[in-house]
């Protein structure tokens, strides 16, 4: 369930929903494969929504947001909603300018933003019941 | 000869490390040491050109890393580090892609107190036979958006372009720190 596969990089599933992320040593091959790789496991796993973790991308250029617009489409057809949460201020700036808004592509402003988007809520301890490691 | 003996002076992080008895003092000396850029970023700080091969996805990756540090060795900002890393990724992405292969120079440059990064992207691919086609926005014959000549142009102070069918392309761009 954790297996990285070619991408390299780790996809979680958590009920219906795929937990994944870009890490900054993003290359061409890479950024493909996870593409690829995320989409197959949309479908093996029957995700209906995917949260793909950008915060550690110092940059993205046309070629990543290509690869992220393709991979919501992709996600789409599929019926799953991807959200690409935790972009960083200087690269959003820096998109614009390029001329890039990654249309069709769903954002948050963090992880816990994107989960709750994709109808995740922290839940509660139920009252008067201690967590069963709170004595540790 | 002093020459040694300055570089120590002038160079605390050179000689601080090898002081420092006192354990606390030893401590924060480490610390330090581990904010600053490690020794290999550093002749990109002088004024002498460095000069990268664009040839493969890896020298891609390799070229982000060493415009990066370089923006951060000449006090870029973050949005400009971020501006002139991602204009460095496409121009290279295009030697690569449409040039068969290229170079990467960095070149840290100077104007009245202001410092800067010169980029100069050189392949000796086809040539690209219409400019301004390939300077407007959505004009693409590869695998990309169509951004990245316009859109290396617009995170750049300064652009400059030499192109001709079958004589490969130039690109030459600089980037001010703020005044």
């Amino acid at each position: 369930m954790t297996a990285a596969g070619r991408a390299g990089v780790p996809i979680l599933r958590l009920g219906d929903v795929l937990v994944t992320g870009l890490l900054n040593e993003l290359d061409d091959t890479t950024a493909a494969a996870f593409a690829d790789e995320l989409t197959n496991r949309i479908a093996a796993d029957g995700a209906r929504g995917v949260l793909v973790d950008i915060s550690r991308l110092e940059i993205i250029d046309s070629y990543v947001a290509r690869t992220l617009m393709e991979l919501t489409t992709m996600a789409r057809l599929l019926g799953a909603r991807v959200i690409v949460a935790g972009m960083r201020p200087s690269v959003a700036i820096t998109l614009v300018e390029l001329g890039l808004r990654l249309t069709g592509v769903e954002t948050a402003l963090n992880a816990e933003q994107g989960m709750a988007a994709l109808g995740w809520r922290r839940t509660q301890q139920p009252r008067g019941e201690a967590p069963r490691d709170a004595q540790r | 000869m002093t020459r040694n003996g300055d570089r120590t002076a002038l160079d605390p992080l050179i000689a601080r490390p090898r002081e420092a008895p006192d354990v606390r003092t030893a401590t924060a000396a480490a610390d330090d040491w581990a904010t600053v850029p490690p020794p290999a970023v550093r002749p990109v700080c002088t004024e002498a050109p460095s000069v990268y091969a664009v040839r493969t996805e890896e020298d891609l990756v390799t070229v982000r890393h060493a415009v990066r540090a370089a923006t951060v060795g000449l006090g870029f900002g973050i949005v400009d580090q971020t501006r002139v890393v991602t204009a460095a990724s496409e121009l290279a992405r295009n030697a690569y892609a449409h040039g068969g292969g290229g170079t990467l120079t960095l070149e840290p440059v100077r104007r009245g107190g202001r410092r800067g990064l010169r980029l100069t992207v050189r392949d000796e691919g086809p040539g690209i036979p219409d400019v301004e086609s390939a300077l407007t926005d959505g004009f693409t014959t590869g695998t990309g958006l169509g951004h990245g000549l316009g859109g290396a142009r617009r995170l750049m102070d300064e652009f400059a372009i030499e192109t001709a069918p079958g004589r490969g392309t130039t690109v030459v761009a600089t980037r001010w720190t703020a005044p």
